[in-house]
């Protein structure tokens, strides 16, 4: 390896180094944490795995955490989107504060956010007192941990499309009108392709983050079994009982799934990257 | 002004050994509300150890879940005494990493549980739905706020509790007992996984008619919101609750600390400290601080999880365990 990197004459140096570093650092911080779960986990046999991973309550919470996270993701990535374009294009008083207060969840507590969310949602809440009567419960149903998936995902779908679309030039939408161009196909056309890249890695970031999230969703959830449990309350559940193989059991299966979808939303996004010509 | 600096460094260092000579520090890993009757207690004991021994100990505490503190100490945490809500999480210590001996609950008196409470029911004031035993939790248009037993240990006292009362009613009928418990739990709406996140359910949210709490917590809710707001219910047969205390041998023999550390818990058992405990809304185990106390505590039945459970492990597995009772009263649709 390291002749072929001498013989392409690099511009930039150190790319050994570099790399070196890379490897050890991600070993760190990532690698080593994470296969001590899977450690952990070679210590059941094969069917005990299974048995654990497959229960009717394991793949319900399954079901939620996944499904929750990706309906929250999509609703992100659309509103997000028009709260980009919003604070790209537009002038506005308070526009500073606005921009701001995008990135509040993340830095809040996720457990304030829970708490703060199930006081507003429940039967008695400033909202929730006038959705209840018509029908909806948000608090202590799969509805509430979908609201509180969106709101902890929120700044991620807005940060990552935001550089993108001021980077873009208002000149290209001025060529495609010139050209004859709708407004539905200078958007569709000539901005979404730019920013298709962009707001993939949002949809990414903010169904990854949706999936392990605990602290906001545990006290909105309401945890009825079958219900409205998440994955992560299984996992805390079966460490309460000192079974810690089958806590990181179901933590394998989740960083499973979530590799394989992340792997794909890259793939995903490399092709349309490449389809969007913004290989940069 | 060198040797005036050096003068400084040297009594610095002096002050520094022998602070560290005198001065013992514990730990006391604990769970949820015992936050301010160790507060007391172990201003207590420290006056006290100074009196007796001329030596200063200051003791930090950790609070925390009881299941979550306990793996906490197997997993490293250099606990010297450990006072936790259930016998359960204090087995761990033995089962899992060995830290104590397995019969570490015949060490001290009264199954290693110097105060004990019970559970009892949180009500709104002036009880409107009338709620005044454990049958009135079972019927239907009752909601029942109470955590998870499965994450929460104090949670498991109240399933038991609710389960030994169903079996004195039927003449330890144990299908009636667990009809009764799955009609009791199909009036929770709600199953938090914390016995914090159930009293903010109860008294912030204003969700349901009935909190199953332990005493003590009851008393300080009722202290903290308002005695205004809310009434306790205690029912006529109730669960022994015996949150027990040991002393960490792995860690005490390491630390050279076990003679202070037993003598720590031992202090739990004086006049003194069954008067803190008292005052902190624990039952007291002696009878001189229970008769001080005898107004606060309304007079029950109390069976205890020994004679009825046969023990922890027992319950445990036959309820709590994955595919237990518990588990039987939530299969799907049900």
């Amino acid at each position: 390896m390291s002749f072929s990197l001498r013989t392409r004459h690099s511009v930039l140096p150190g790319f050994g180094l570099a790399l070196g570093f890379t490897v050890l650092y991600l070993s760190l911080i990532v690698l080593i944490p994470l296969s001590a779960a899977f450690i952990k986990t070679a210590t059941m046999s094969w069917e005990a795995f299974w048995s654990t991973v497959t229960a009717p309550r394991v793949l319900a919470s399954f079901e939620l955490s996944f499904g929750a996270a990706l309906i929250a993701a999509v609703i992100n990535t659309f509103f997000g989107l028009i709260v980009a374009w919003v604070l790209v294009r537009y002038d506005f008083t308070g526009k500073k504060l606005i921009d701001a207060m995008v990135d509040l969840p993340f830095a809040l507590p996720t457990a304030v956010a829970g708490i703060a969310l199930t006081a507003v949602y429940s039967s008695k809440g400033w909202i929730g007192q006038y959705l209840e009567p018509n029908g909806i419960k948000v608090a202590f149903t799969p509805l509430g941990v979908v609201v509180a998936l969106t709101f902890i995902g929120l700044p991620f779908v807005v940060r990552t499309v935001q550089p993108v679309l001021a980077d873009l030039e208002q000149e290209l939408e001025e060529a495609a009108s010139v050209l004859g161009a709708t407004r539905w196909q200078t958007f569709v056309r000539v901005i979404l392709p730019a920013i298709l890249p962009a707001l993939i890695t949002g949809f990414a970031l903010s169904f990854a983050r949706g999936v392990g999230e605990y602290g906001s969703v545990i006290f909105i959830a309401g945890n009825m079994p079958m219900k409205s449990e998440i994955a992560p309350l299984l996992i805390i559940t079966k460490l309460e009982q000192y079974d810690y193989a089958g806590a990181t059991a179901i933590a394998v299966v989740m960083l499973i799934a979530s590799f394989l979808l992340l792997f794909a939303i890259n793939l995903l996004q490399w092709w349309a990257r490449r389809r969007g010509g913004q290989d940069s | 002004m060198s040797s005036k600096f050096y003068s400084w460094i040297g009594a610095l260092a002096l002050v520094a050994a022998s602070a560290a000579q005198a001065d013992t520090t514990l730990l006391n890993v604990s769970y949820d509300p015992t936050r301010e009757l160790y507060a007391d207690f172990n201003a207590a004991f420290a006056k006290h150890w100074k009196a007796k021994t001329g030596e200063t100990v200051s003791i930090k505490q950790s609070h925390g879940g009881s299941g979550k503190q306990g793996r906490s100490v197997i997993d490293g945490l250099e606990a010297d005494v450990v006072t936790l809500a259930l016998a359960y999480d204090v087995d761990a210590l033995a089962e899992k990493a060995n830290l104590i001996p397995r019969d570490w609950q015949k060490r001290l008196a009264h199954n290693s549980a110097p105060y004990t409470s019970t559970i009892v029911f949180l009500v709104r004031k002036g009880n409107p739905k009338g709620v005044r035993d454990w049958d009135d939790l079972a019927k239907p248009g009752i909601a029942v706020i109470t955590p998870n037993p499965k994450t929460s240990g104090g949670a498991r006292w109240n399933y038991l509790a609710a389960w030994g009362y169903a079996l004195k009613k039927s003449g330890n009928d144990e299908t009636k007992a667990q009809d009764f418990v799955g009609k009791l739990f199909a009036n929770v709406p709600v199953l938090d996984s914390g016995a914090r996140g159930s009293l903010i359910t109860f008294t912030e949210r204003g969700i349901g008619d009935v909190f199953i709490s332990w005493e003590n917590e009851a008393f300080l809710a009722v202290k903290e919101l308002g005695p205004d707001k809310f009434d306790i219910v205690v029912p006529t047969i109730s669960i022994l609750a015996e949150p027990p205390v040991t002393v960490v041998d792995k860690v005490v023999d390491r630390r050279g600390t076990r003679k202070v550390s037993e003598a720590y818990l031992q202090y739990l058992y004086s006049d003194e400290g069954q008067d803190i405990a008292g005052k902190h809304y624990y039952r007291p185990r002696d009878a001189k601080a229970a008769t001080k106390y005898a107004k606060t505590f309304t007079k029950v039945a109390l069976f205890s999880i020994d004679d009825v459970f046969g023990g922890w492990q027992k319950a445990q597995k036959t309820h709590f365990a994955d595919g237990g009772v518990f588990d039987k009263i939530y299969q799907p649709g049900k």
